[in-house]
């Protein structure tokens, strides 16, 4: 299917991308093209085949309710662009939590 | 757009056109040791950033693996709630960015939750409802982040610093269907689920602390109608009482939108206790679109029929039953049931009866001294520092004499205070009731000489001036005179000639 | 004797410092100066790991000396995708968004290298998070053929492939999430497996798609990349997709040759898209197996050629929620904002490439809602599909035999603009990962150009021993020589 430009757009809000027009405009061709493609996939899938999430059928691989050491805090803060008083800073959030 | 609502202002007239429908969201935080995808500790209190781990802080390449006791702890609940145990249950990823959130999704649990189809009774004034569980599903908590230059708040904040403390803290989130009818049945549905979660033990479930939090769903439609109206959620709801005043106020609002001809939009909704109202929440659009799909990096949860049965074998006396138990086995009123119940006071007193206190007397002490010495410690009752069997040997000096209500009361106290047992606190404070009419005499005699006006009243047939004369042999005796003996003796002493 | 080291296997190499003919810090200095000769040509490596490596292979020697235990690789240098997180060591994934990460831990397979006292000479250079068949996604610059300069490696583990190609390191390491470790071996002449899904710890490894991704060994011999898998393979703890039970023997069977094996000819790939080069290789393959004694039959797999649809739907998808994470708060590129959203949108487009922006926002579109049903799930049903074929196929075959690639390497900037024309190349080797399944990648000579060729070997869910097997008396019969020649080689360097 090919997408429009505002399409692109929901979606890169989706995706967190600050987009340039440009790039909107170069993936807006990209995506309906590759999508065009993709879409095949419809084509042999009938509602009768079981979708695989996984390639083997796995189950209850659960770990035991023991501790295991943490990483120290500075560990944990040293890939930090930014952190003040041992928390991790973000600059002001407008969106609440959904 | 908003209406000033307040509910005296509603006629009877205008409650009768409109029904309120209410489901809950409660989110549970587990107390298993750890975090639900990792092994970092999930204790209270640590400095920020201090339990936190490769996995808990999204660190790229790190895996989650699901924590056998958090889903044991989600089964037992959903057991208790009478819901059947999904035979094969999935993580799904839930997208959306949010700082708080490691890897900007949560894993969660979307169309096949580990508990489907329960319920619970709720009793109010208007009679007891049973409340549909649509759901019980295992998901983790987020970080938390605090606001920086705002006093707090989240608007005009300079900037916000996050600790990854909670993150990955199992949750178990439990929804109602939209079963129940006002805010008094609200807060009786989570006061019972509360009940229910802290006797299984899975969590301490403090509304105030947040280890247990309540989004609530609220529309209005007409009396008789069967079709939902249009309902908005309710978030931010920290104590029972602000869930019941946010209800009350959602359901005032939708009424007056309602009356007025307007329509009540669909939206999320903050309640803001010191306002004592709710305001639309700032959101996008587009972040609602949570692109569910199956977590790639989880396998499924097939819980075996033989651990479900064991796990309901061992499931603890629910509420509703210790309720009866209660006041059917043990005779006492049901509302003093319901208080011991709901306070987590019930095996306190069960565990007193056991150790030979007759249970009125246990449960009135605990209803009384007991919850009062809580509220005024901030101690959560179900954490109260005392024992059945102190309990039930407080019961038994006060029945056999040794120490007066009074002081029982005060034995009581020190107990709780941590200063022993009562037999204990007893001796050490020398605080044996003196009964032996020797003893007190001189007592006696003093007071009638220090109080000649009211020893001269009572000696006119005035039995009621005796007070002051049995106050003064308490002081005297430092409250340990028998009371009755002491009032016999003054009686006696006291006697119109003749 | 630097040369000859070079040249050398890493079953030589072990047995010649085990027979103290030549300590491990030897062994790893030549590589160094070999990497140093050859790198400014290829730029096989993000970052060369001189001074730890020497001080590990020191360790090796004096541990040797003092007749302490070693590990299955002691002292044999290995080349480790930059995919793979090194505990202290920049990870970068080919990605401006990560440049200067340092994981604070070690992904399970660097944990169990080390075990196995396997040397890590350096990181290796791959398309940005794996998203790529040339390597030319590299926010980091591309990787060059030791086979012809003017040509790419594949990829995305083409700075891997390489490495082992160009003798920088006989034992390297990639991941494979469509064919990322095949097809860049299969371009640079060198064996390369995928391994059945979860037969390696992905703890660590960071995630592409999750589904899909394997880790798995690169290396010039079939015995080699044996032994390299034997050192990481195995059940983890934390990796909830790991395989529970221990990994088959992978060595015990190597030399049991191929007499009577059935072989399926995958048939209806012979037809269409590939180069003649490639056709040629395939078919000497075939010559070589029947020589051998196999019985080599054709098969189909009716839905294969559905696989790039389903694995470009269902890969993207994965991939823009595993690479939600990367949002300028608790490690890599930030770009500030006024605000957490701004910001975070600022970092991601400006740390991204163009490769994986695209990808991100195939798969978000393909989740989000009103689509999911028609794409992720219907991805989903053809893996199902594909996956029975696959079934269907071993009824009457031991092993599946089949291109890697449709062509040779081709030229760089070839391909870049046409993302689909690039997808294309992962025709062959996708199937197996949307099944799980192993398969190998194997040179099979030269076309005209000379260029490498190579042939895909496939087995079922732990079919691995079989796979080595076959693969091994395939190159012993074939006789490969791996070093690579002609006027743009990198051979041309030390000339």
């Amino acid at each position: 299917m090919a997408l429009s430009s505002e399409q692109v757009r929901h979606v890169a809000a989706l995706a967190r991308l600050a987009l340039t027009d440009d790039e909107v405009e170069a993936l807006r061709e990209e995506l309906s093209q590759i999508l065009a493609y993709a879409e095949q996939v419809g084509e042999v899938a009938t509602d009768d085949v079981p979708p695989t999430s996984h390639p083997f059928p796995l189950a209850n691989v659960l770990r035991a309710d023991d501790p295991r050491p943490s990483l120290p805090v500075t560990d944990a803060l040293a890939g930090a662009p930014r952190a003040e008083r041992d928390r991790f800073h973000v600059p002001r959030i407008v969106v609440e939590q959904p | 757009m908003t209406t000033a609502p307040g509910a005296a202002e509603a006629t009877a007239e205008q409650a009768e056109r409109w029904e309120p429908v209410i489901g809950l969201e409660v989110h549970v935080e587990l107390s298993t040791r750890t975090k639900m995808f990792c092994g970092c500790a999930t204790d209270f209190g640590g400095a920020p950033n201090t339990r936190t781990c490769p996995v808990c802080l999204g660190q790229p390449g790190s895996l989650p693996v699901a924590n056998a006791g958090a889903v044991e702890y989600g089964i037992r609940l959903g057991l208790a709630l009478g819901c059947r145990i999904a035979p094969d249950s999935r993580f799904h990823r839930k997208n959306y960015f949010y700082p708080d959130m490691p890897k900007n999704y949560q894993i969660s649990q979307y169309d096949v939750p580990l508990c489907v189809g329960g319920g619970l009774e709720v009793v109010t004034g208007a009679g007891r409802r049973h409340v549909g569980i649509t759901r019980v599903h295992m998901e983790e908590d987020t970080g938390k982040s605090s606001h920086v230059g705002s006093g707090g708040r989240i608007h005009g904040a300079d900037h916000s610093l996050v600790d990854y403390n909670r993150a990955g803290i199992p949750l178990l989130e439990v929804v109602s269907e939209p079963d129940l009818r006002s805010a008094e049945e609200a807060r009786a549905y989570l006061t019972e689920l509360r009940a229910i979660v802290r006797t299984l033990g899975i969590s301490d479930a403090k509304l105030e602390e947040g280890s247990m939090r309540c989004d609530a769903n609220v529309s209005l439609r007409p009396v008789g109608h069967t079709v939902f109206g249009t309902r908005v959620e309710i978030k931010n709801m920290n104590s029972l009482r602000s869930l019941g005043r946010a209800i009350l106020y959602e359901v005032v609002r939708q009424r007056g939108l309602l009356d007025a001809g307007e329509p009540v939009v669909q939206e999320t909704r903050h309640w803001d206790e010191d306002a004592g109202r709710t305001s639309p929440l700032r959101r996008k659009e587009e972040i609602t679109d949570y692109r569910y799909f199956p977590d790639p990096d989880l396998v499924p949860v097939m819980p075996a029929p033989e651990w479900v049965e064991r796990l309901r074998a061992d499931l603890p006396e629910m509420p509703g039953v210790t309720r009866s138990r209660l006041t059917e086995g043990l005779g006492l009123p049901a509302e003093q049931a319901h208080t011991l119940v709901h306070a987590g006071l019930a095996g306190l007193l069960q565990d007193a009866a056991a150790a030979g206190s007759g249970p009125a007397e246990a449960a009135n002490w605990l209803t009384n001294e007991v919850l009062t010495w809580c509220a005024e410690h901030g101690v959560d009752p179900a954490d109260a520092p005392l024992t059945g069997a102190a309990l039930a040997e407080l019961v038994g000096l006060v029945a056999d004499g040794t120490l007066s209500a009074r002081l029982g009361r005060s034995v009581l106290v020190d107990a709780l205070d941590g200063r022993g047992t009562p037999g204990r606190i007893v001796a050490a404070r020398g605080l044996r009731q003196i009964s032996d009419s020797d003893r007190l005499a001189a007592a006696v005699d003093e007071a009638i000489a220090a109080n000649p006006e009211a020893a001269a009243r009572v000696r006119e047939g005035n039995p009621k001036a005796v007070g002051p004369l049995v106050g003064a042999v308490m002081r005297a005796t430092g409250g340990q005179a028998n009371p009755r003996v002491v009032n016999e003796l003054l009686r006696s002493r006291l006697a119109a000639p003749g | 004797m630097t040369a000859a080291l070079t040249r050398a296997t890493a079953v030589e190499l072990l047995a010649a410092m085990g027979a103290g003919e030549v300590a491990a810090v030897e062994v790893v200095r030549a590589h160094l100066e070999r990497i140093a000769a050859t790198e400014e040509r290829l730029h096989a490596f993000l970052r060369v790991l001189d001074e730890p490596a020497l001080a590990h292979a020191a360790d090796v020697d004096r541990r040797r000396a003092a007749g302490e235990p070693l590990g299955a690789l002691a002292g044999v240098p290995l080349a480790l995708k930059d995919i793979l997180c090194t505990a202290g060591v920049p990870t970068t994934c080919g990605s401006r968004i990560l440049e200067g990460y340092r994981p604070p831990y070690d992904a399970t397979v660097v944990a169990r290298l080390r075990a196995a006292d396997a040397v890590v000479v350096g990181k290796t250079n791959l398309d940005e998070f794996a998203m790529g068949s040339s390597t030319e996604n590299s926010a980091f610059g591309p990787t060059r053929n030791p086979w012809d300069t003017s040509r790419v490696p594949g990829g995305s583990s083409g700075g891997s492939a390489a490495a082992v190609a160009a003798f920088d390191a006989p034992l390297g390491i990639g991941t494979d999430t469509g064919g990322s470790i095949r097809q860049p071996a299969a371009l640079c002449g060198v064996v390369g497996l995928k391994p059945t899904y979860g037969l390696v710890s992905r703890y660590g490894l960071v995630a592409f798609a999750s589904s899909l991704d394997q880790v798995g060994p690169m290396a010039r011999t079939v015995t080699d990349a044996a032994l390299l898998l034997g050192a990481v393979a195995g059940p983890d703890p934390m990796d909830s997709t790991s395989l529970q039970e221990p990994a088959p023997d992978l060595l015990g069977d190597l030399d049991r040759g191929v007499d009577g094996l059935r072989v399926g000819l995958v048939a209806e790939e012979i037809e269409d898209g590939m180069a003649p080069g490639v056709r040629a290789g395939l078919a000497r393959a075939v010559e070589a197996l029947e020589r051998l004694g196999a019985k080599v039959a054709d098969v189909r797999l009716p839905h294969a050629g559905y696989g790039i649809a389903a694995y470009y739907l269902i890969a993207p998808s994965e991939a823009s929620s595993n690479l939600s994470r990367y949002d300028g708060v608790r490690y890599g590129l930030r770009v500030d904002g006024a605000t957490t959203e701004e910001m975070t949108a600022r970092t991601r487009d400006a740390g991204f490439g163009d490769e994986v922006k695209r990808r991100v926002m195939i798969g978000t579109h393909a989740l989000s809602a009103g689509y999911y049903d028609a794409y992720y799930a219907q991805a989903q049903r053809v893996r199902t599909l594909i996956m029975r074929d696959f079934a269907a196929a071993y009824e009457s075959c031991d092993v599946l035999l089949g291109p890697t690639s449709p062509g040779t390497a081709f030229p760089l900037g070839a391909k870049i603009d046409d993302p689909l024309a690039m997808y294309l190349n992962d025709v062959y080797t996708v199937p197996s990962n949307l099944a799980g399944a192993p398969a190998l990648s194997l040179p099979a000579g030269l076309d005209d150009g000379g260029l490498p060729v190579g042939v895909q070997l496939m087995a079922p869910a732990l079919g691995e021993p079989t796979l080595l097997r076959v693969a091994r008396a395939l190159e012993a019969e074939l006789a490969f020589d791996p070093t690579p020649r002609g006027a743009r080689s990198s051979e041309e360097v030390r000339a």
